[in-house]
């Protein structure tokens, strides 16, 4: 068997692998978190529990009411985008003049509710969702094995991506976008409704965490606590990317997926600190990030 | 009226005012001394415990506007270092652990500081947090902390040599001294030349730059002063409890300090303390009644709530009432 560094192949390669999906996953939140940190300025705390939602909702879903997979991968992203934009009508708006930590306050007392409720009706332990007949089974790549349902993850999380980077970098909404990100006031002077897209701007972050959240139903447990770790580490990527980049977002996100896969292979222990590690080596080198723009 | 009228007239204010804090200065005194007559004492040096690290947290938050949300890690830096020591240590005295784990939590407060003060704003928030969360791994992976289950059993051991902290009274007036202590040093921090600078930088950076003030440094020094007191508070809290656990490390307890703090009134003396006496109280009697399942929910309504309809706090609301109504 092939060894690379004392390590089998196939395990290396099983790793890495793993490494990317995880890295599709923090790719996918941290570019909702940079498509509303540039429109809102803020910081949204809720992102975590909107990812833990559009898993829940899928599993719930499937249990009472029989929506396949297919359906909830549109319908629950669509559900959590309408509850984001209810909560930034209602909530988020209500304090849009004052200090951005108080809209990452907010969201923080959000993100409790949701987690907690929740919490109270289904436990900790997690939910199963079985992963539709479609997906089972893998094919051998000669040097390692490659589950169907991985590599969709992957071709569909990096589908999406390129699309949200091609809709906010190419087309006109995102080019109203991106004005509003420079300058709402005058962008407001121009006729352009400010606050409807500030609306739907979030929703759309949001929806981007939630559609993560129905992939990641089938491959990790669903529980009501899953979006809080993981919200903290897009956190950490965040600040190794910068949010000043879309592109930036992706690519640290997927490359962080990566090197925490190479540390699980060869030092497991440190693999769910190491990038955090990486985003302390980060600060003392480049504190702005990777491809931040802001000091 | 002529100029020494109105001289004359703010100077009686003035007196005034002084003597109102003072009687309400002294009442409280003797309320939190006669306290553990009425109420069980470790319940209330609990509320200290978290008045203690809320107090210390509003020092960066309120005062020179840095939001941390990582100071579950120097609580729990504080409550392990002196639950270990005490708990392998016999020869130490209590108040001996109590300031290595203050000093071992200022000393991670710097690191903190060092990396943190890097970004600003909201990347300041997710710094200190990803920083907290490493911190939380290390507990999690290492074999001082007793992992999972924490360190049982600390001994509270004696004061100086002589003073039997097993007993609760004698306990209480220790955290009580140790509280009210740290709660003039603030009080003085922030009235001194030093604390007006850290207001001036909260409210405009850029400007307390351009008056040459060397900002980073000012920030570092309030951040690690802040790391010092929260790790005194982690390090009294394991000695009154005995007990030193993952709990306190959790970034649940960052958010719940910055939710006392916002709840009692940032940027006041006194919010931090009613905010933790408020938020331990709620949990209290909340874990008693049939919604003991449902304490984080209500805690992030609360949250909200007061994002929404009083960001001043209770204090500071009661304040505005005050300047409103009778001044």
């Amino acid at each position: 068997m092939t060894m690379i560094f004392g390590v089998p192949m196939a395990v290396l390669s099983g790793q890495l692998l793993i490494g990317v999906i995880n890295g599709a996953f923090y790719a996918l939140l941290s570019l909702g978190l940079a498509v509303i940190f540039g429109l809102l300025k803020i910081i949204n705390f809720a992102h975590g529990a909107m990812y833990m939602l559009g898993a829940m909702i899928t599993v719930i879903m499937f249990d009472a009411l029989g929506i396949n997979y297919w359906v909830a991968l549109f319908l629950a992203p669509v559900l959590v985008g309408i509850a984001g934009m209810l909560i930034e009508y209602f909530l988020l708006r209500r304090i849009a003049g004052q200090d951005h930590i108080y809209s990452l306050l907010l969201t923080f007392g959000v993100a409790l509710i949701i987690q907690g409720v929740l919490t109270n009706i289904y436990g900790v332990s997690g939910l199963r969702y079985v992963m539709p007949d479609v997906f089972k089974g893998g094919v051998n790549l000669g040097f390692m094995f490659m589950p169907y349902y991985r590599a969709w993850v992957i071709v569909v999380a990096l589908l999406v991506c390129f699309g949200t980077w091609y809709m906010i970098e190419k087309t006109k909404l995102g080019a109203y976008l991106r004005a509003g990100t420079e300058d709402s006031q005058l962008m407001q002077g121009f006729g352009i409704n400010v606050p409807l897209l500030v609306s739907l701007t979030y929703g759309f972050g949001v929806m981007l965490a939630a559609f993560a959240g129905v992939l990641a139903a089938p491959i990790y447990s669903v529980t009501p606590v899953m979006g809080s770790h993981i919200l903290i580490v897009v956190f950490a990527v965040v600040v190794i990317g910068g949010m000043g980049s879309i592109g930036g977002a992706i690519i640290t996100g997927i490359f962080m997926g990566v090197v925490e896969g190479l540390t699980k292979t060869f030092y497991p222990p440190a693999s769910s600190a190491v990038i955090f590690l990486v985003m302390v080596v980060v600060l003392m080198i480049r504190p702005s990030g990777l491809f931040g723009k802001e000091a | 009226m002529s100029q020494s009228d109105i001289q004359k007239t703010i100077l009686a204010q003035q007196k005034s005012e002084d003597r109102r804090k003072l009687i309400l200065n002294t009442v409280l005194l003797v309320l939190l001394l006669l306290a553990p007559f009425a109420i069980y004492p470790v319940f209330l040096m609990k509320i200290l415990c978290f008045a203690l690290f809320a107090v210390a947290f509003n020092l960066l938050f309120g005062f020179t506007g840095l939001l941390s949300f990582g100071h579950a890690a120097f609580l729990a830096t504080g409550g392990y270092t002196t639950g270990y020591l005490l708990s392998n240590y016999s020869g130490l005295t209590t108040e001996m652990g109590i300031i290595a784990g203050t000093l071992v939590a200022t000393a991670l407060g710097l690191g903190f500081a060092l990396l943190a003060i890097r970004r600003q704003g909201i990347y300041f928030a997710m710094v200190t947090l990803a920083l907290a969360q490493l911190v939380f791994f290390f507990f999690v992976q290492s074999e001082f902390t007793g992992g999972e289950d924490g360190l049982h059993g600390i001994p509270r051991g004696t004061l100086l040599g002589v003073i039997d902290l097993e007993n609760n009274l004698n306990m209480y007036y220790f955290v009580l001294a140790v509280f009210l202590g740290c709660y003039l040093l603030v009080q003085r921090i922030i009235s001194s030349p030093y604390g007006q600078v850290l207001k001036a930088i909260k409210q405009n950076e850029p400007r307390a730059v351009s008056l040459g003030y060397k900002v980073d440094r000012y920030k570092i020094l309030a951040f690690v002063i802040s790391a010092a007191l929260a790790g005194l508070a982690g390090s009294m809290k394991s000695v009154v409890f005995e007990l030193a656990s993952l709990n306190d490390a959790h970034w649940h307890m960052s958010g719940e300090v910055i939710l006392m703090t916002l709840v009692g009134g940032m940027g006041t003396l006194l919010g931090p303390v009613v905010g933790a006496m408020f938020v331990v109280n709620i949990e209290y009697q909340l874990a008693q009644g049939p919604l003991r399942d449902w304490v984080d929910p209500i805690l992030g309504v609360i949250f909200v709530v007061t994002v929404l309809a009083f960001r001043g706090g209770i204090v500071g609301e009661v304040q505005k009432f005050v300047r409103k109504n009778m001044g």
